[in-house]
């Protein structure tokens, strides 16, 4: 997946997690807890998917790199290689 | 809820212990075993069948739900035992981990009262409310109240100071016991935790519960577990009552299955829903554990537990509306012990009015104290009998208070003490909310120990109550899965 995949794939999974939210808008170097009403509980449903969808895993450890969308595509990059993005799943 | 009784001749439904085996049908193998369907391993069980995992749930009692539960008596009575009201964060769990159904009919409850002889009024249970009345009725400063309000939204898991919750009040409000009760009164019914813990479970728990409101469920909690069943066979769990599993099974320090009614079923994890202690030392055996991890689960503290009084009306009677939830005390000052008093001079009282459960067109009346166990396990037989039923008469001699000639109204009384729940969930000592704080460490570590081995049940004071149980199993749903995905690497 090359960078607009990966923010779809991120965007996607947001609208499943959280439908009332606008993802259009979602500004990719501001931290996504800012910009729309997203809790502990929602990142870990963020994990969760990309485990489910593409395989990918994230440790505990790593959840502060999914912060904002630009931090998404730096760190997914690597593991999404090759994997075709699933969007309304 | 007599615990003398076997479950099934105490029961209206009719239900006798089946003779059939109750794991007939149930395979060799599964990716994960949910023991206990409490919020917490139901939760899980649904999160893992969601995630495609061939899920087992097994429940030794033969209704669903734990603690979230009910129980009928002849006349037409249904009575809820904890369904007194959750925060409002459980309606985006159950749309995200069940479906929207069961989040659609999770609704406000009207009416929240304190009485006691410090204060008395009405209140909406909402931060915005508190404020406005520590302000109008307490007559506290506004900067002392943004102040303290301030300082719950800055709480902060890991930088702890590991101040007491009544530091914490004395810090904020010193001296001002009334202001002490409004705060930890709510908070020590919902969870059992006293002014001793530590101020930092207090905080998540009062920026969660004490904020938007108090909800119910509409159609009571047989309604709601017939619908999380719905969906976990749905999601294709395989679900099994009357199954008590006997014994986690352990090699190598890894998982390999559970045994119960003599059949040895496998799997790559287990979640315990079974209390943490009933976990790692009966069902596992400290033996597995490394001797820091046992000796430091053994001496975990619990909880307490709970006595609840049963008041069904009779069909045809009603009474006006009072409220929904009523905090009442007849104590003078407030104390974290006395809320556990032998003789009780501190309640709630949850009504449930028609609209609890559409067309049944009912009315009842549940009380509730905390308890401690020590109180009530040393009595001879007689002795139980007879404090039972003083509990009965206090309790209808303080309701009168509030709903003058409600007695003669009243049909079916009942009375459950900590050896009722002991009896009914196998928790230790009756347990109503788990283990006090220290056991949140062990419950999350425990796959350190062995793995495959998971814990998702009432612990740590914070995942406790209908949302913190099953918030966390979708918590421990996710570190099972994950340590079913990198199993399935391995394996490619
Ligand atoms: C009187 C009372 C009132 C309450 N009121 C409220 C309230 O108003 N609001 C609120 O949010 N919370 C309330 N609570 C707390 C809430 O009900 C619990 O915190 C929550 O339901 C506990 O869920 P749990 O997942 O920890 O499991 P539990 O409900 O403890 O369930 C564990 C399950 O595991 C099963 N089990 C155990 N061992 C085995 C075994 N070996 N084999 C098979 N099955 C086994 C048990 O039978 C049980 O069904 C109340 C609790 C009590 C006691």
């Amino acid at each position: 997946m090359n960078r607009e995949e990966i923010i779809l794939a991120i965007k996607d999974i947001i609208t499943t997690i959280a439908p009332d939210e606008d993802v259009g808008s979602l500004k990719n170097d501001v931290r996504l807890r800012e910009q729309i009403e997203l809790d502990s509980m929602d990142f870990l449903d963020i994990v969760m998917e990309l485990r489910k969808r593409y395989g990918v895993q994230v440790p505990e450890e790593d959840y502060k790199e999914l912060a904002t969308l630009d931090g998404c595509v730096a760190y997914l990059s690597p593991k999404l290689q090759g994997k075709v993005l699933k969007v309304g799943v | 809820m007599s615990e003398q009784r076997k479950y099934y001749k105490g029961s209206s439904d009719g239900k006798a212990p089946s003779s059939a085996d109750p794991l007939e049908g149930v395979a060799e193998r599964y990716d994960a075993i949910v023991i206990g369907s409490g919020l917490g391993g139901m939760t899980a069980a649904n999160v893992l069948g969601k995630a495609g995992r061939r899920v087992l749930l097994v429940e030794q009692h033969y209704n669903f739900g734990g603690l979230a539960t009910w129980f009928k008596r002849r006349g037409g009575h249904v009575f809820d035992i904890s369904l007194h009201g959750f925060p409002i964060g459980m309606k985006k769990t159950c749309r995200k981990y069940w479906n929207s159904a069961i989040a659609d009919s999770i609704v406000q409850l009207d009416g929240v009262r304190f009485d006691n002889p410090q204060f008395c009024f009405d209140t909406t249970f909402t931060a915005q409310d508190f404020a406005h009345k520590l302000e109008t009725v307490f007559g506290l400063e506004r900067a002392r109240i943004d102040a303290f309000f301030a300082e719950l939204r800055a709480t902060d898991f890991y930088g702890d100071s590991g101040e007491t919750t009544a530091a914490f009040f004395e810090r904020h409000f010193p001296g001002r016991n009334d202001v002490h009760r409004l705060l930890m009164e709510p908070i020590s019914y919902a969870n059992g935790s006293t002014l001793d813990d530590p101020a930092l479970s207090y905080r998540i728990v009062f920026g969660n519960f004490m904020s938007q409101g108090v909800y119910t469920f509409a159609g009571g909690t047989d309604q709601l577990v017939k619908a999380m069943k719905a969906e976990l066979e749905r999601q294709g769990v395989e679900l099994r009552n009357k199954v008590q599993v006997e014994k986690i099974r352990v090699e190598g320090g890894r998982v390999t299955g559970i045994e119960a009614h003599g059949r040895f079923i496998a799997c790559d994890a287990v979640v315990s829903n079974a209390s943490l202690k009933g976990t790692v030392l009966g069902l596992v055996g400290a033996e597995h554990f490394t001797p820091e991890f046992a000796a430091g689960v053994q001496s975990v503290r619990l909880n307490t537990s709970s006595c609840q009084v049963y008041l069904g009306l009779a069909k045809g009677e009603s009474i006006p509306f009072v409220t929904d939830l009523l905090f009442t005390s007849t104590r003078p000052t407030f104390t974290s012990e006395a809320l556990c008093d032998f003789d009780g001079e501190s309640r709630t009282f949850s009504f449930y009015y028609p609209k609890t459960r559409a067309g049944l067109d009912r009315y009842t009346i549940v009380s509730s104290t905390n308890a401690r166990w020590e109180d009530w396990s040393k009595l001879s037989d007689a002795q139980y009998d007879a404090a039972k039923r003083r509990l009965i008469e206090t309790t209808l001699l303080e309701l009168e208070r509030y709903v003058p000639g409600v007695t003669h109204k009243i049909e079916h009384t009942e009375a459950a003490t900590p050896r009722t729940f002991q009896f009914y969930t196998q928790a230790p000592e009756g347990t109503s909310f788990g283990t006090k704080f220290e056991g949140l460490k062990y419950s999350m570590n425990i796959h350190d120990e062995i793995r495959g081995l998971f814990h998702a049940g009432s612990v740590g004071i914070i995942m406790s109550g209908w949302l913190g149980a099953a918030n966390y199993g979708v918590i421990v749903a996710n570190k099972c899965d994950a340590w079913l995905h990198a199993l399935l690497e391995v394996h490619a």
